[in-house]
């Protein structure tokens, strides 16, 4: 398969795919090429959805068909991509923003961490270590409000999401699934592992900016105490 | 000038045309199911078509009018009453003041807008007034009513004098919007060449039940399970309303205006956009078939779609004319 390759999404959106696997490179292009639409300001333009591999663009369908004239608003939208894709420069220059996230794997915030050792046959405490040993990337914020995609954990967390999702986790659960690692934001059922909590708030729909995480930050999480959590959480 | 909720019901939010330009933040347009009928709504009530309206899902609020008001409703006939008096759907009605506006019976469709004369005086969030009922935030305190809540509304030409109820002598036609509304016409997916032949044959032959676990976020549907010849992984990319997601299980299902803005399931088709109106307002228990077509017809029908509204709209600014002269 031949990279950019450009498909429908439907009558109204447009995708772009930068690759098929899961990598900083790929997801560099990605993050550039968001950064370039959202520069060009089209009118016709009415969202842009980055992902691991791909970006979407939503368009207006009236608007572009007016534009587009005799063809069709879908390949009107189709060329444009072409011709920017032409131009597109090497996504080398990005600032990664590096953010430290305090996180509490106490198992009172950490349902799922007991199991998750029992299952990998290990300690918490080696658990914490790997999942604090590197830096993640955000590869793209979805499925809730400022929810981050992080990857990828060492192989040795590589969890399954869970058969029987949990009814509500907590704002700030920090969970696994497959080679991924998340956040929640906000109060949610969901099927991830959930083996700590941060007492950041990442969500808060009165700030302009209501989201915390960007596509392209690289975070680091730092082990805290229950004490220190609940001091911190009193803060934010 | 304000609406008393005097009973809640179990959906009802304010939405708008949708919140767009926040999806690289994971924050989903939401916005109105049935698009249309919610234009059509704030036409008739002499607002701009994209104005906030209240959706309401079966049973719906009852509703306290202080003041008189212009309002309108459209999409799903949930037999609308004023004071006990039976009221015409798409038409724009005067009621007076005290007025009590409930909804009696579900006799068709699954969403009401309900549209009032001048909007809803509350916050945009993000530039949009769509309620988005998982972040708690826009609409009306980020939620759906709740009783005794009091939803204020703009001063309007309507709330300075007090009229008796008055049904205009004017209606809108909607049916165009909604003609064959089992018939949901869809271009396909990237992954729909992933389906055994034999699958891809019942995905567009065979007829698919919404089934009762169907809401803003997306309609379940109940069928043969479709087979896929690939069983890989995909990595998670962008969704859209309307696009049909193909379930581990070898169901669908169908995303709606609450939808994620990324999925991993494979993506078989997308409904086009002229036709979520009429899936908007299929209810659980309606069976739909599946009818591939192309960018040409796709971007054609919601052109003429457009047209019809534009006709709607010119002719209401001609009618409505006198009715919002001083008096």
């Amino acid at each position: 398969m031949i990279f950019p390759r450009i498909y429908s999404l439907g009558d109204n959106a447009v995708t772009v795919e930068f690759g098929n696997q899961i990598n900083e490179t790929i997801n560099n292009q990605c993050i550039a090429f968001t950064g370039s639409l959202t520069e060009q300001n089209f009118r016709w333009l009415k969202d842009i959805i980055p992902a691991y591999t791909t970006v979407t663009l939503i368009y207006d369908t009236i608007s572009t068909k007016r534009i587009a004239k005799n063809e069709t608003a879908f390949s009107f939208v189709r060329e444009t991509i072409v011709e920017m894709i032409k131009n597109i420069q090497p996504a080398t220059a990005l600032s990664m923003r590096k953010i430290t996230v305090p996180v509490c794997y106490h198992e009172s915030l950490a349902p799922d961490l007991n199991e998750f050792a029992a299952t990998k046959n290990c300690s918490i405490q080696q658990i914490i270590e790997l999942h604090t040993s590197k830096t993640y990337r955000v590869y793209l914020l979805g499925f809730l409000p400022g929810f981050p995609y992080m990857g990828t954990v060492d192989p040795l967390l590589n969890m399954p999401r869970k058969k029987t999702p949990h009814l509500k986790i907590a704002a700030g659960s920090v969970g696994i699934a497959g080679l991924q690692t998340g956040i929640y934001p906000l109060d949610s059922p969901g099927g991830w592992n959930i083996i700590g909590q941060t007492p950041l708030q990442l969500f808060d729909p009165a700030k302009t900016g209501p989201v915390f995480f960007h596509p392209g930050d690289e975070v680091q999480f730092e082990c805290i105490t229950l004490e220190s959590f609940h001091q911190q959480k009193k803060c934010s | 000038l304000s609406i008393r909720i005097i009973h809640n019901g179990i959906s009802d939010t304010i939405q708008d045309a949708g919140r767009y330009g926040f999806a690289a933040s994971g924050i989903n347009p939401g916005g109105a199911m049935d698009l249309v009928a919610m234009q059509v709504a704030n036409l008739l009530a002499g607002n701009n078509k994209d104005e906030a309206a209240i959706e309401m899902h079966f049973p719906a609020a009852v509703f306290h009018f202080t003041e008189p008001c212009l309002i309108a409703t459209s999409g799903a006939d949930f037999n609308m009453h004023v004071n006990d008096q039976p009221l015409p759907l798409n038409t724009p009605i005067i009621i007076a003041a005290g007025s009590i506006v409930e909804c009696k019976k579900l006799r068709s469709g699954a969403r009401c807008y309900l549209a009032v004369h001048g909007g809803f005086d509350i916050q945009p969030w993000l530039n949009s007034y769509s309620t988005n009922l998982k972040a708690n935030a826009g609409g009306f305190n980020g939620r759906s009513f709740k009783k005794e809540d009091i939803l204020t509304i703009h001063h309007s030409p309507f709330t300075t004098h007090n009229s008796p109820l008055t049904i205009l002598p004017w209606h809108a036609d909607v049916s165009a919007f909604y003609e064959q509304p089992q018939t949901i016409r869809i271009l396909p997916g990237n992954e729909f060449d992933q389906l055994t032949e034999c699958a891809a044959t019942i995905f567009q032959g065979n007829s698919f039940t919404i089934n009762s676990q169907s809401d803003r976020m997306g309609y379940r549907l109940n069928g043969i399970a479709l087979e896929r010849n690939e069983l890989d992984e995909m990595i998670s990319s962008a969704v859209t309303k309307g696009t049909i997601q193909l379930l581990p299980s070898g169901q669908l299902i169908v995303l709606m205006a609450d939808h994620q803005t990324t999925g991993g399931y494979p993506r078989l088709g997308h409904v086009i956009s002229a036709d979520i109106p009429k899936l908007a307002q299929a209810s659980a228990g309606t069976a739909i078939n599946f009818e591939m077509t192309d960018h040409i017809t796709a971007e054609q029908v919601l052109m003429q779609q457009q047209l019809h509204l534009q006709q709607l709209e010119n002719a209401l600014t001609f009618r409505n004319q006198h009715l919002f002269q001083p008096a």
